[in-house]
């Protein structure tokens, strides 16, 4: 059997609803919220400030640490343990990858941006929405930056590439793979780009292009959020 | 306002344009490396922010907190990731005796408003006390604003910040790096001249500022100008109230 029907109705390249609000944190100097679905993301972003331990400083630029947290009832309802993980350890990495090119913080040497992501409410893609949001926050906050990274997992569901995801698709019984992809908006370079489960190499190929044309999307909605925080009448 | 919406848009270079603000160039395309407004001034294009991190630069005047007393002077948090540091003889004209203990002429915890005389590539900073309008403030209270938002909490020559001064009758020192000293009568004053600044802050990207802050001091009961407190501190000569220390 082949999956051509999706377990929520989409179309094969469409996106789960997504709404995006910029400047939601008033105590951050900069904040987003991103939500994809049922998957919802807070960034606040904090500095640039003193970095500690000293050490880490860098004297010719600033440098950015990112949090990523998906709190104790986010997922399917079950507790999961709070506070720091293996997995929440390596995403907070790729993030910081997947953002370090574009944050251009050599005006501010010896410093530290600092984002953390909170995900309340998961649903599958939540490093995907923690990068929407990070790079949303990180250019309310002002910080120079040379593009915007919009982030979206593709896959391949039983012979299917299909984009964004949920829950229910990525435990579907049959081959199913996986692969977050994070694209800047300019020069369509990738960031970030793991993968799990399998995938043939011509599937795979496919995936990606169906990330960065549907990152398109995304950037646009990024771009109305940080536009509209502005334009809002009273 | 001959200003447009951008963000990262991609603005086609065109042979007139030779500076530009807060943007970068890829190929025969200019970017927005900030989220701003765009402004052509002659063959200028700049990004205005909208938000972002002070930047300190020599001869701002900014309000700044003493944290810490070293062997030669103050250390000053200056709102910034960057701490700045204000020399004995730059703080005061006054004779310093070697032995003579500093935190009886700046203790930690006092607002100072200084000026920055030096930075280093490495953002270290280097402030004067020593020029008029500088001064260790007493009592009244500090309030923090984005500091992109300072040119408008001022206005066209002063107008707004005096606009404020005179309805609510405070003493106001705006520090560029977004800290402003507030003082007035009683702190309802104060909090309303907090708050005034705050809704500069706010609106600060509408048209027609100034009636808007006119309306917003009606509603509050202050249509008409109150008699300014006594400056705290005298102009110069400021350390002579130490000398009996």
């Amino acid at each position: 059997m082949v999956y051509t029907k999706r377990v929520d109705g989409r179309k094969l390249d469409e996106l789960r609803p997504i709404e995006a609000k910029v400047g939601v944190i008033p105590n951050a100097k900069g904040s987003a919220m991103f939500r994809s679905g049922h998957t919802l993301a807070y960034a606040a972003v904090y500095g640039p400030r003193e970095l500690f331990p000293k050490h880490l400083q860098n004297p010719k630029k600033g440098i950015i640490r990112c949090y990523y947290n998906m709190m104790p009832f986010s997922g399917s309802g079950e507790r999961i343990r709070p506070g720091g993980n293996r997995r929440a350890q390596e995403i907070s990495m790729v993030m910081t990858n997947a953002l370090n090119p574009v944050v251009d913080l050599s005006a501010f040497p010896n410093t530290v941006v600092d984002i953390f992501v909170e995900l309340p409410q998961t649903d599958a893609g939540t490093r995907c929405a923690a990068i929407c949001a990070a790079s949303m926050a990180l250019a309310d906050a002002g910080i120079p930056m040379k593009d915007m990274v919009s982030a979206v997992a593709c896959g391949e569901v039983d012979g299917t590439v299909v984009a964004d995801l949920i829950y229910d698709e990525e435990a579907y019984d049959a081959i199913v793979s996986d692969i977050p992809v994070a694209v800047l908006h300019n020069s369509k370079e990738v960031t970030l780009l793991q993968m799990d489960g399998e995938i043939s190499k011509e599937a795979l190929l496919r995936a990606i292009q169906m990330a960065q044309k549907v990152t398109e999307k995304i950037h646009e909605i990024q771009k109305k959020a940080l536009k509209d925080k502005y334009a809002r009448e009273e | 306002m001959n200003a447009m919406w951008s963000f990262l848009e991609k603005l086609w270079l065109k042979e007139w344009i030779f500076f530009l603000e807060n943007t970068y160039r890829d190929g025969n395309k200019i970017y927005a490396k900030i989220l701003g407004l765009v402004g052509a001034a002659g063959r200028v294009i700049r990004i205005t922010p909208l938000s972002g991190p002070y930047v300190p630069r020599v001869g701002d005047k900014i309000v700044g907190k003493v944290i810490d007393i070293t062997m030669t002077g103050w250390r000053v948090d200056t709102g910034t990731a960057y701490s700045a540091l204000l020399n004995v003889k730059d703080a005061t004209t006054r004779y310093i005796k070697k032995e003579e203990d500093l935190s009886k002429i700046i203790s930690v915890g006092d607002y100072v408003v200084v000026k920055i005389i030096n930075v280093t590539s490495q953002n270290l900073i280097d402030l004067t006390m020593k020029e008029p309008g500088l001064f260790k403030t007493v009592g009244g209270r500090v309030i923090e604003i984005n500091n992109q938002k300072v040119p408008r909490v001022i206005g066209k020559q002063g107008s707004m910040i005096s606009l404020i001064k005179s309805r609510t009758g405070c003493e106001i020192t705006v520090g560029q790096n977004g800290n402003i000293w507030i003082r007035g009568h009683s702190p309802e004053n104060e909090l309303l001249a907090a708050k005034a600044i705050k809704l500069v802050e706010e609106k600060s990207h509408y048209e027609g500022l100034t009636e808007r802050m006119e309306k917003f001091l009606a509603e509050h009961g202050t249509t008409a100008d109150i008699t300014p407190v006594e400056q705290a501190a005298p102009e110069e000569n400021s350390n002579e109230r130490y000398e009996e220390n």
